[in-house]
């Protein structure tokens, strides 16, 4: 365990906040810019996940775990999320045919 | 602390009503078991509170305050509901067990202490949501207004992560009162990882609340969601959201007030124009009514941006008034369609020839929505322009009374649609439910209007 949080530590802080930095800006530009449904999903999980490593990063360099329990949290709620969201995308796609978000234009003003 | 536990039992009791065909005992079971737990929260009052469970949650008054409002709004909301989920499927104990897990979150949200606890009771809320949303399973409106609000909750809840991850960072605690004790200890100008946190935060809680420019989602999911759980999501979800923002702001960040204060103040102007002047042209009653709730977002953002002493009161004046008020015009908007099929505002003309208590009640949320005096409305925005006021944010309250004029078009076209058109229609069916529902509630309206003082000093 010592000598995984000193693996951990033998990386500068500030590499572990660009990282996680490029990886949320990835998930975000995905939401942003893709069309289907199920890609969108994976960049919010990209997201998610970014936030993760970037909670694990601060909780070993703090030697504090409540960052690391916050993880559990973020994991286990994510995966409620996903149930959700898988059955909520495949209900459109029985109504629809297609999870092309750009199906999604009845409502508008 | 009781109520929380009350909370999330019930539900599963529901569940297991459903499972052995107790149809006829839900409703009765699910208000029961809601005024049980908000006699709970009452007990609780001014005894006090500490922080429980290691310091993660805080049930002072202004939790169970909050608690209240929602219990109560969540209530009568169920009260609505007779007969509205027997039309969309046969199993309907699942549909109150959802809404009351949701409420179950919404107490966590307002007496959070912990960043944590405030992620877990937001997704408990918007997962639960996000079903409710989606609950017409062959209606497409009903499927598009699930996956939108699920797409841009989850994203939302990744810029609050993100956020919550950035503060932790720097100031290397969870804890509301660590992080207000490492702002006061570190008057550094810019930290970098905590002021771009609190920005991330800013985003993530305003599209949780409906505010622009984060607002896209709002009326979609509004218009599309059953009309029920529209008044769920606009009436007790949006008082949470704002009880958590507020909690969030006054127990940690409120040393730093010149810092994100900007920020939010072009926030609240860009919400009450874009939610007044687009409400302006609505043809759909619904889809009005949900733009209105955005440029109501905008002037409970007012609390925050003129953060004090008074703000928690003039929250809850605020929300109380406003849930009342959009109980009765929701629950009158769910007669109309019933009974017409449509929710435009001509679906209302000649209503007050043939229910003149319908529209009587309509009436009064209409014109507290609007903020005439003798009703809560009124008092709500007094207490928001007030407040506003003491720290010298003139040109903000003169925008504010700008728009409140504005708002009072369409909430008077609505009036005018039930009073001053003729249409040919039957006599509309009051169930006794909503008589009593929307009896109570402008009941309420008007009492809160004329004698504001037994609500106005509780927190």
């Amino acid at each position: 365990m010592e000598s995984f949080t000193n693996a951990i530590q033998s990386v500068p802080l500030n590499h572990y906040i660009l990282l996680s930095t490029v990886i949320f800006s990835i998930g975000v530009m995905g939401v942003l810019l893709r069309r289907n449904a199920i890609v969108i999903f994976m960049s919010v999980e990209l997201m998610l996940n970014s936030v993760n490593l970037l909670l694990t990063a601060f909780s070993v360099y703090r030697n504090d775990a409540a960052g690391q329990v916050f993880v559990f949290f973020i994991m286990a709620l994510a995966a409620a999320e996903v149930a959700v969201g898988l059955a909520i995308i495949v209900m459109i796609y029985r109504n629809t045919n297609s999870i092309d978000i750009n199906v999604l234009n009845r409502l508008k003003w | 602390m009781i109520t929380l536990i009350i909370l999330s039992i019930l539900p599963i009791l529901i569940l297991y009503l459903g499972l052995y065909k107790a149809k006829s005992a839900l409703l009765p079971v699910t208000v029961a078991g809601l005024l049980v737990a908000l006699g709970f929260a009452l007990a609780e009052w001014n005894s006090g509170a500490q922080p429980i469970f290691s310091g993660m949650m805080l049930f002072d008054n202004f939790s169970i305050a909050f608690s209240a409002v929602t219990i109560i709004s969540t209530a009568l909301i169920v009260l609505l509901s007779k007969g509205f989920f027997e039309k969309i499927s046969s199993n309907v104990a699942e549909y109150y067990a959802i809404m009351l897990f949701a409420l179950a979150g919404i107490v966590v949200m307002v007496s959070f202490y912990n960043m944590v606890m405030l992620f877990i009771g937001l997704e408990i809320m918007s997962v639960s949501l996000y079903i409710l949303a989606g609950i017409r399973k062959n209606d497409f409106a009903s499927n598009e207004a699930a996956l939108k609000y699920f797409l841009m909750g989850a994203f939302s809840t990744g810029f609050l992560l993100f956020g919550i991850t950035l503060i932790y960072g720097a100031a290397g605690s969870f804890n509301l009162e660590a992080i207000r004790d490492w702002v006061i200890t570190n008057p550094r100008n810019v930290d970098p990882l905590f002021h771009t946190g609190l920005l991330l935060i800013i985003v993530g809680m305003c599209f949780k609340v409906g505010a622009a420019p984060f607002h896209f989602w709002t009326p979609d999911v509004y218009e599309g969601s059953p009309t029920l759980i529209t008044t769920f999501m606009s009436t007790v979800v949006k008082t949470a959201g704002f009880a958590a923002f507020l909690r969030l702001f006054s127990a940690s960040f409120a040393t730093l007030s010149d810092f994100w204060m900007p920020v939010l103040l072009v926030i609240t102007i860009l919400t009450l124009f874009i939610g007044n002047i687009t409400a302006v042209y609505q043809q759909s009653f619904k889809r009005m009514l949900a733009f209105s709730s955005i440029s109501h977002a905008g002037y409970l953002l007012f609390a925050i941006v003129a953060l004090g002493a008074a703000s928690a009161n003039s929250v809850f004046m605020y929300t109380s008034a406003y849930s009342v008020a959009s109980i009765i015009a929701f629950g009158a908007l769910i007669l109309v369609q019933q009974h017409t099929g449509s929710d435009s505002f001509d679906s209302f003309n000649g209503l007050a020839a043939k229910n003149p208590f319908l529209a009587f009640t309509l009436t009064i949320a209409m014109l507290s929505l609007a903020g005439i005096p003798l009703t809560a409305g009124f008092i709500g925005k007094f207490f928001m322009f007030s407040g506003a006021l003491s720290q010298y944010h003139i040109w903000l309250v003169i925008i504010a009374v700008v728009n409140a004029i504005i708002s009072i078009f369409y909430y008077f076209r609505v009036i005018i649609a039930m009073y001053f058109r003729t249409a040919d229609r039957n006599e509309l069916v009051v169930p006794g439910y909503y008589s009593f529902v929307l009896g109570a509630a402008a009941l309420a309206t008007i009492i809160i209007g004329i004698y504001p003082a037994f609500i106005s000093n509780l927190i």
